[in-house]
């Protein structure tokens, strides 16, 4: 079943429009990355998945239901602008968010109990958010987003303001969250955090959805058969029409590195037959895009694309 | 429901835990007879040990014999005004007081000099004295003496009695009707603006805190802002109660100190706070009369339907606070600090301050007058201006026609701040105007 499937999602601002048509399909279990640059639109929508604001078109279904009110407790939420109350202690704050989701009370002290353990924080219990260090305080913030274990985790920059160290406790976290049966969607865009844990990823760009798939696939569906090869020597001549050496550079002394961009059809074996028998080989790779190459340059068009493939 | 519920009680139970709650419930209703009481004490003692001034007079009409008193200490001196004038620049004296040979009919000329600028008060304390001495010489001069003077002034009290429709006759007393809405109408307006301040001040909090859109991911902003007001009305109907029992208390207290029966139990159990202080001052300034003249005082308060004045006092309270806290949300979603709501904050209190000005201006002297009927029929008035009036008496149907305009005029501000609020609380960033609100109020979900 899909955790989420949105189809032709619009939203209407009054001088510009947020999303125009957008469907996903939100595997169960993904960790699906929804990226975009800043603006592109995806905290509408986010918001509109979480019911803040209302979609002008289109239909949501959550785990196979239209999205409706009584999808809050299955949805945990982390916002790119979060705060707690300041002058209220963490485990009232914990309490409150929980039962606000529709915990009682008895369940949601229970829990709060055993995240304060896994933390490693129970005696925060009575500490006032004021008192704590960002990184704490965001801590406390995963928790309530989590506490009610909803089966769909939206976090929108998670990362953001965290230490290497907490950064990487919540990865594991999101992993643990996934394996336990939880589909997490991912609002970034830091590719790296993509690369490392995304298995789906969508691309929004202006409002418009331009990209959706496994991230296996995307990148697959991205290469554009370019091979670096290191060799000594500079005296690599391939048929024109097969072939286009597109840049050669010194690495140290006579080793060079040179970019080759195969035509379609070519594989990687084939290349190196011919390369081996023309100089010496010291090291030989095919460019595989990285999300970042390709986030960029369907952003700004498909000519930096090729540039950027091209090592140019 | 629910959740409005829950969050009801964070707002209430945050605020009640605080010490600063505490302090202020518990001093508030002391504060208040101690303060009046401390000034009247100071202001007795101040009267009784002040130092008489030194005046040096130059009587040149040999009119006047002054007896140095309490007040003055009087020289008089012989020579002329240069020289006299001379002879007070070198004394540290209060003042050389000039008084050439004058007309009884038309004293002209009579001339007061002073170092520094004379308060109104000695100087019309000086003037008392001569206008006497002059009315004095004025009988001489008419053959009228004193005594006959004394028994032609008349002294008269008009007993007050209402009759209701129904015949029947009640003993008024429109000073107590007068204070009482003085004192109801003064308390609505400051309640009404500083448990509204309280909800922006939350409001604000939460969206500079961003905890907000944690929250309205799982309540609907509409939610978190009734909730938010009603959480704080429940304070202030708390702090309300508490000060009600300990002014009941204080009040029965200093009563029975000073040997007075308190007016019927029941009813002093509804009687506002600055009843109690009003009874205290009367009393403080007619210590020396007799009992029996407070005792009937009291007996005019017992007459005060206390028990209804209380239920609709606390009707327009709740009432005016629904309304102004709408708007004070809608403010504190707007803004993103407390001086940036200072520009909005002076538009939406504007009719409240009406209605209180209107209190002085109309209600007090007329309650039943036009103005005051419009001032007390307006939802954005009837608050301060109803709660006003309400010791005067007010006909049912007017009393129902502005308590229903009162509800449909706070769902109609909340509806509209609802609006406003569910975007404004997810807003950053940018100043915001009448028109983005009214953009806001537009937009549709």
């Amino acid at each position: 079943m899909e955790a989420l499937i949105a189809s032709n999602v619009t939203k209407q601002y009054a001088n510009h429009r947020a999303l125009s048509e957008v469907s996903l399909t939100i595997p169960e279990k993904s960790i699906y990355g929804l990226l975009g640059p800043n603006g592109a639109g995806k905290t509408t929508l986010i918001r509109i998945i979480n019911q803040i604001i209302a979609m002008d078109g289109g239909t949501i279904t959550v785990f196979g239901e239209p999205l409706s009110s009584k999808h809050i407790g299955v949805i945990g939420y982390l916002p790119e602008e979060r705060g707690l109350y300041k002058k209220m202690n963490v485990g009232d704050q914990l309490l409150y968010l929980a039962r606000l989701k529709g915990l009682s009370r008895a369940d949601a002290l229970a829990r709060i109990k055993v995240w304060l353990e896994k933390f490693e924080i129970k005696d925060w219990w009575g500490k006032k958010v004021e008192d704590l260090s960002k990184g704490m305080a965001q801590k406390v913030q995963f928790i309530s987003t989590v506490l009610h274990e909803p089966r769909l985790i939206i976090l929108d920059e998670p990362f953001s303001g965290f230490d290497p160290v907490n950064a990487q406790l919540i990865t594991e976290k999101i992993f643990e969250l996934r394996d336990m049966g939880s589909t997490i969607i991912f609002s970034t865009h830091r590719m790296e955090t993509v690369e490392s844990l995304c298995d789906h990823i969508a691309l929004i760009d202006r409002s418009k959805k331009i990209l959706e798939g496994p991230k296996k696939q995307v990148k697959e569906q991205y290469r554009s058969n370019t091979f670096v090869v290191e060799h000594r020597g500079n005296h690599i001549v391939l048929s024109p029409d097969r072939y286009q050496v597109s840049a050669s550079r010194v690495v140290e002394g006579d080793l060079h590195s040179t970019t080759i961009q195969a035509a379609a059809g070519i594989t990687g074996n084939q290349v190196l037959r011919e390369l081996i028998d023309q100089t010496e080989v010291y090291a030989f790779q095919e460019r595989l895009p990285s999300m970042a190459d390709i986030f960029i340059s369907l952003v700004k068009g498909d000519e930096s694309l090729l540039k950027h493939l091209k090592g140019i | 429901m629910n959740k409005i519920w829950l969050i009801l009680q964070r707002e209430f139970l945050i605020r009640v835990k605080k010490k600063s709650f505490l302090v202020v419930t518990i001093l508030v209703p002391l504060i208040f007879p101690a303060i009046i009481g401390g000034l009247i004490a100071v202001m007795i003692r101040e009267a009784e040990s002040a130092k008489a001034e030194t005046v040096q007079v130059l009587d040149e009409s040999r009119q006047f014999a002054f007896e140095s008193g309490k007040k003055f200490t009087f020289i008089p001196l012989d020579m002329s005004l240069e020289q006299a004038k001379k002879v007070y620049g070198e004394t540290e004296n209060f003042a050389l007081l000039y008084i050439p040979a004058f007309d009884i009919n038309k004293p002209e000329g009579l001339t007061i000099y002073t170092k520094e600028n004379p308060s109104i008060e000695k100087i019309g304390d000086l003037e008392r004295i001569l206008e006497e001495r002059v009315r004095d010489l004025k009988l001489q001069e008419y053959k009228i003496d004193k005594e006959t003077l004394k028994n032609l002034k008349t002294n008269i009290n008009l007993k007050q009695i209402s009759i209701s429709e129904a015949g029947e006759e009640k003993a008024s007393n429109s000073g107590i009707l007068y204070g009482l809405g003085f004192v109801l109408g003064i308390l609505i307006y400051m309640f009404v603006m500083v448990y509204g301040i309280q909800i922006m001040q939350g409001v604000i909090d939460e969206k500079t805190s961003k905890i907000v859109e944690v929250i309205v991911s799982s309540v609907k902003p509409f939610q978190l802002m009734m909730g938010k007001i009603l959480g704080i009305a429940s304070v202030g109907l708390l702090q309300f109660g508490i000060w009600i029992v300990l002014i009941t208390f204080v009040t029965s207290s200093v009563l029975g100190y000073f040997g007075l029966k308190m007016p019927q139990q029941q009813a002093m159990e509804q009687v506002s706070k600055r009843v109690g202080d009003d009874e205290q001052v009367k009393q403080a300034m007619e210590m020396n009369q007799p009992n029996v003249q407070v005792n009937e005082l009291l007996g005019h308060i017992d007459q005060i339907p206390f028990g209804k004045i209380a239920f609709f006092f606390i009707f327009f309270f709740l009432g005016g606070y629904l309304l102004y806290g709408a708007l004070f949300a809608a403010v504190g979603s707007a803004v993103e600090s407390m001086q940036e709501s200072q520009q909005f904050q002076f538009p939406i209190t504007l009719p409240l301050l009406v209605g209180y000005l209107g209190l002085f201006l109309f209600i007090l002297r007329d309650p039943h007058g036009t103005v005051s009927f419009w001032l007390s029929i307006i939802p954005f008035t009837s608050p301060v201006a109803m709660v006003g009036r309400l010791a005067f008496g007010v006909p049912w149907e007017e009393m129902a026609l502005s308590m229903a305009l009162l509800v449909g005029g706070f769902l109609f501000t909340t509806w509209i701040a609802g609006r406003i609020y569910r975007v404004g609380i997810l807003s950053t960033g940018t100043k915001v105007g009448y028109k983005t609100m009214f953009k806001w109020f537009m937009m549709k979900n």
